[in-house]
Formats: C-alpha cells, sequence, structure tokens
C-alpha cells in the first residue's frame, strides 16, 4: 500500500458546454491501494472515471495513469487498465464461459494465458461447473463476479470500478469487496465509485465529491472526524412530533431527525455534554428516556461537509 | 384492531416460474412509517403496486382502511396515493403546473391546493423553484417535486417506491422529514428502499430478500435477533488483521474494511479482551478496537446465512 501514486490527477476539469461536471480536481491514488470516489448522482464520479480511462478529453487539467497521459496516450493507458461498469456490459444471451472468452479476445489475452485466465476468473467468480449457464439467467452477484473476472483477464494494474454493487444483496456485496480486497493485496490499484455511503467504508482512502467539487479527502474514519464540528446525539423521547418541532430551538443544537423511535440530534460538539438538554425538552412537555452519544456516520460526514452549498448552487445556475 | 390501515397477509405473486413475492404477512398502523427493505428482487415494488390496486394477486388478502384490495381495488383509490420509481412528472411544466395538473386529477379545491402547496414546497425547500421546468431540476428536486404531486390531496396511506435511491444525502433526509411530517399528522407511510442503513429511519420495518420476508418489526428488534455483536478494529492493512483472526475461536465473520476490520463475534465482551491481548502478544499492529453497534446488513447477512445453513441441516 506505500507504492508510487499508479494515478496522478491534477486540476481536472470537464466541461459540458456551459455546465461544469468535474470542477478541478485533484488527487493521487498509491499502487494496491483501493480508493472511492464517494458523491450522489450527478456529482461527476463517472465523468472522472470516464477521462481516466482515456473515454472522454479533458477540458483542461492532466491525469496519468501507471506514468501515461489520459489525453495524449489513450491506447497505452487502456492496456494497462481494467474497466466495470455500472451495468456490467456482459452479453446476457451468451453463456458465462462465451462472455470470457469475448473479453479476453478484445483484450488480447492469448496463448497459454488464455485458457489459464479464463480458468481462474471463472473459479474466482464461482461459476466453475456452470460455465455453460445463460449469463442473463445468472442471479446480480454472480453477474457481478463474471463482470469483474471479465475486467481483469489481462492483468490491469489499474482496475475501475463503476458503481460496482448496485442493487446487489449484501451477501454478494461482501463477497465482491473481498475480492478487491485481495487484487489491492495483489497490488492493483482500484478506484472506485459509489453513491452507497455505507459501501464507502470499503475503501483505504476516499475522496468526498458533490456538484464536480471534492469537499473532503482521507480515510473514512478521518472524514467522519473532519465533519465533526458537530456530534450525533441519539435522543429516545416522547412524543416524537411535538419533540423534533422544538428540539431544533434547543440552544447548541444545529439539526435534528427522526429515526424510527428516536431523534438523531446534531449538535455542536463543542457544547457536549449539553446538560441543559433534557431539561429544555421537558419544559416543552417532551418525556426523555435516554440520550446517548453516537458515532456519525459517512451520510452524516457528507451532509456537515456539502450542507447548504448544495442549494446555494442550484439556486446559482 | 381500530387504527390498522394496512393488514396483508399470505401474499403471493407470481410471474412464470418466478415467485416475486412469497408469502407475505405484515401490517401497518395510523401514522406510522413502515419500510419495505431489501436489496433488488427482494419484491419490493411488486408488493407496493398490489397494494396500489394496480396488479392482482395470486394468493392472499390485501386490507387497506378495511376494504379489500384485491377484490375491490377502485374502492381504495381515494384513500391511497402511490408513488411508482418513475414518477409522471411533465418535464415542460413548471414546478407548480405539475402541481396543478395532480391537484385537478384529485379533484382538489382551489383553495386546499394553494394552501397544501405553499406548505409543501417549504418543507421540500422547494419554494423559490416553483416557476422552474421540470425537466430542469436536478434528481433529487424531482423526487421532491413526485411526493409533492402525491400529496397534494391528503391521502390516508402513502405508498413510495425507492424515492431516496440515487438522490444525494442532503434532499435524502429532507424526504424523510417530510416523510415524518406526514406520519405525525397522521397519515400511514409505505417507503420501500434498497438502501439497508435506511431501514433504521422506520419504525418498523420488513425486511425481504427474494420475495420472503426474513423479519418483521422495529430495527431495535431486528438488531437483537443478532447473537453477539461487532468489533471494530483499527488498522492501516486490515487485510492481514484479517488473515491472522480468521478461524478464531467465537468470530462468525471478518469482513476488511478500509481502515480496520469488522467482525461479528459471539461474546463481543469476551472476545475483545481476548484479541487485544493475542494481537500484543504476537506483535500484530492494530488500532483502536472498540464495539460498534450492528448494522442492519451485519443483520441481514446474518440472518440469510442461518436460513442457508438450516436449509442444509435439514
Amino acid at each position: 500500500m506505500n507504492g508510487a501514486p499508479s494515478i496522478v490527477v491534477e486540476q481536472l476539469l470537464k466541461r459540458f458546454e456551459s455546465f461544469t461536471a468535474v470542477n478541478q480536481v485533484s488527487f493521487q491514488v498509491r499502487s494496491g491501494e483501493i480508493f472511492g470516489l464517494l458523491g450522489p448522482n450527478g456529482s461527476g464520479k463517472s465523468t472522472i472515471i470516464r477521462m481516466l480511462c482515456g473515454l472522454l478529453t479533458p477540458s483542461s487539467g492532466a491525469a496519468t495513469v501507471v506514468g501515461f497521459d489520459v489525453a495524449r496516450q489513450a491506447e497505452e493507458v487502456r492496456k494497462h487498465i481494467g474497466y466495470m461498469s455500472q451495468k456490467f456490459s456482459l452479453y446476457n444471451d451468451l453463456t458465462a464461459l462465451e462472455n470470457l472468452q469475448f473479453f479476453a479476445g478484445l483484450y488480447g489475452v492469448k496463448g497459454s494465458a488464455l485458457n489459464e485466465r479464463i480458468a481462474w476468473a471463472l473459479k474466482m467468480a464461482g461459476l466453475a461447473g456452470s460455465e455453460r449457464s445463460l449469463t442473463g439467467e445468472l442471479s446480480g452477484g454472480w453477474k457481478q463476479r463474471l463482470a469483474l473476472g471479465s475486467a481483469v483477464l489481462h492483468r490491469p494494474q489499474v482496475l475501475f470500478l463503476d458503481e460496482p454493487t448496485a442493487g446487489v444483496d449484501p451477501l454478494s456485496r461482501g463477497q465482491f469487496w473481498e475480492l478487491i480486497h485481495q487484487m489491492a493485496r495483489e497490488g492493483v490499484t482500484i478506484l472506485v465509485t459509489t453513491h452507497y455511503m455505507d459501501e464507502a467504508e470499503y475503501c483505504n482512502r476516499l475522496a468526498l465529491i458533490n456538484q464536480g467539487l471534492i469537499v473532503a479527502m482521507g480515510t473514512p474514519t478521518k472524514i467522519k472526524q473532519l465533519a465533526i464540528n458537530g456530534a450525533i446525539l441519539l435522543v429516545e423521547c416522547n412524543p416524537l412530533g411535538r419533540a423534533l418541532a422544538v428540539v431544533k430551538q434547543a440552544p447548541g443544537v444545529i439539526d435534528a431527525s427522526v429515526f424510527g423511535a428516536a431523534l438523531h440530534v446534531a449538535v455542536d460538539a463543542a457544547r457536549l455534554p449539553l446538560p441543559e438538554l433534557p431539561a429544555f425538552l421537558a419544559s416543552h412537555e417532551v418525556r426523555v428516556d435516554r440520550i446517548e452519544l453516537i458515532s456519525p456516520s459517512l451520510e452524516d460526514a457528507f451532509v456537515s461537509l456539502t450542507g447548504d452549498r448544495t442549494f446555494s448552487d442550484e439556486a446559482a445556475e | 384492531m381500530s387504527d390498522e390501515i394496512v393488514a396483508v397477509s399470505g401474499l403471493t405473486k407470481r410471474f412464470a416460474s418466478v415467485v416475486a413475492v412469497d408469502d407475505l404477512n405484515f401490517n401497518a398502523r395510523k401514522g406510522e412509517i413502515l419500510g419495505l427493505v431489501g436489496p433488488d428482487g427482494a419484491g419490493k415494488t411488486t408488493t407496493l403496486r398490489i397494494l396500489a390496486g394496480i396488479l392482482p394477486a395470486d394468493m392472499g388478502s390485501v386490507l387497506v382502511a378495511g376494504q379489500d384490495v384485491l377484490r375491490e381495488p377502485e374502492a381504495v383509490k381515494s384513500r391511497i396515493s402511490y408513488m411508482p420509481q418513475q414518477f409522471g412528472l411533465y418535464e415542460d411544466l413548471t414546478v407548480t403546473e405539475n402541481i396543478r395538473f395532480y391537484a385537478d386529477i384529485f379533484e382538489v379545491s382551489r383553495t386546499v391546493r394553494q394552501q397544501r402547496e405553499a406548505q409543501l414546497l417549504e418543507a421540500s425547500g422547494m419554494s423559490r423553484f416553483r416557476d422552474r421546468l421540470a425537466g430542469q431540476l436536478s434528481g433529487g428536486m424531482k423526487r421532491k417535486l413526485g411526493i409533492a404531486c402525491a400529496l397534494i390531496h391528503t391521502p390516508q396511506l402513502l405508498l413510495l417506491d425507492e424515492p431516496t435511491t440515487g438522490v444525494d444525502p442532503v434532499s435524502r433526509r429532507e424526504l424523510w422529514s417530510i416523510l415524518y411530517s406526514l406520519v405525525f399528522e397522521g397519515v400511514t407511510v409505505l417507503v420501500s428502499t434498497a438502501y439497508l442503513d435506511e431501514a433504521e429511519r422506520c419504525q418498523r420495518l420488513l425486511l425481504m430478500h427474494q420475495g420472503r420476508s426474513l423479519f418483521f418489526g422495529t430495527p431495535t428488534d431486528l438488531k437483537s435477533t443478532l447473537c453477539g455483536g461487532v468489533l471494530s478494529i483499527g488498522s492501516s492493512n486490515p487485510q492481514a488483521l484479517q488473515m491472522a483472526t480468521a478461524g478464531e475461536q467465537g468470530i462468525l465473520r471478518a469482513t476488511a474494511m478500509g481502515d480496520g476490520l469488522h467482525i461479528v463475534v459471539d461474546d463481543p465482551d469476551r472476545r475483545l479482551v481476548e484479541l487485544r491481548e493475542r494481537f500484543d502478544r504476537t506483535g500484530i499492529p492494530f488500532g483502536d478496537i472498540r464495539r460498534i453497534p450492528a448494522s442492519v446488513e451485519d443483520v441481514f447477512v446474518y440472518v440469510i446465512s442461518q436460513q442457508a445453513q438450516e436449509a442444509r441441516e435439514q
């Protein structure tokens, strides 16, 4: 994990007419590292990946992948990368084996390596023995692992995963990440995009992206700490409706939302433990049963780091 | 029970050889958010469509406010509002015009509409976009407009199919806060989601997998079905740590995360001490080690593995 950077991105910018999809983004990914781009739909994640694969030309800025410039040496870049898209781009009316043979041909895998890599991919995907099954009849998890196998037949040094686990069941998702961690251990650099906040926890480092801008970068733990000039209190109380309405006026409270039978209350961390909160709620006829400090999630971090910007930008469009 | 708005029993639906929904049983009370939670293919959309009266079922019964939806789907349509994943907004109409259009369909009077429209736009932070064309709204804004349209009449039951999928976190939170304000007014909300973490926002949930129910109850009760607990161990090399703990006694599952390891153990307090001692003794570097709350995903995986094991034993 301490290798030289295999992806270097500097001031990368992409404009579509008047719309800036990616706005001066810079980051580096070390060899063998799992780096995540985390952001909602439309934040520019896929545009970044497409530029790094040499499929889209940057409007300005530069990026290299394993030393090759993505704008000027796109052909070289493509030889060294694997790409798995959110749609898995497999042929549903081909068998699992035929899909692998097709992609092996595409990537120029030949000779003794061909059979060896195909056998490896089938084993990895757990499809050994089912290689004659039609791809369209495989479940989401199998398809996903087959797509992963197809993307790495040519042993790429860098693997791009664009929303790889959208809608896949959690069991398959866990298995998938196990495979990704294994590849990273073998030295493959992995760049993954996701809008699942909880999934980003699988990455070694993350860039939080919102509206084409990187708003934070670091390990998942560090990002959560960064965001925490707010802390989150779990407040079990009754009645919830009134509690929600009044708690936002309590001193030190930034925001509140309902989680099942409790409130999650974002408070100014400097003012913890906020001893006056129970009394404040009691004075508004809210009975407090329990207050507990809970760890903020990546989503809490994301909201606190992007916050109002979402709206100010939208208004300025 | 008088405050029971939805009562579903033995609900089953097949599409050719696929059992999309298999013997579901659940209910929802007045003023409650019930989540249908599960990955793609769990049967969430099929269930909501049947409840909305637009898809017949093969077996079972569905009562909404005491009326039989399967026999008389038209009888309940005035009481419910259904927002599918692809909600029909007119992209070349403005925000206000879309709302007005749905108000006319639901025969909402002008005074009620004006009051409700202002309220809904305010709650969703869209007041200043009322004259924007729907086609020019972001994904999150479109969902919020969809909900505003679905709520322009006051339904007893609101059915929402994955309203938060792909929506940015800020809009996602606003959506949930709108749903809770409705619930506090007495509306019953059935909302489906493939985000397992959103289960924690529901008052009760039906956890679904491949058409079947894995669990029905509160998020707290769901988590108590997990025997044992979860430990988090910080590490700059989670994979090495994972290998070092493989096969240890009491460890049910170990997952390498980006900057640490999550392990599901049978007895968290005891294993925490044991692991710390072992890492110290063997010189394996590790960071912060502590107990963390189980996530819904932890429980989901646990329940599915248990069921698979039971199936093998039978």
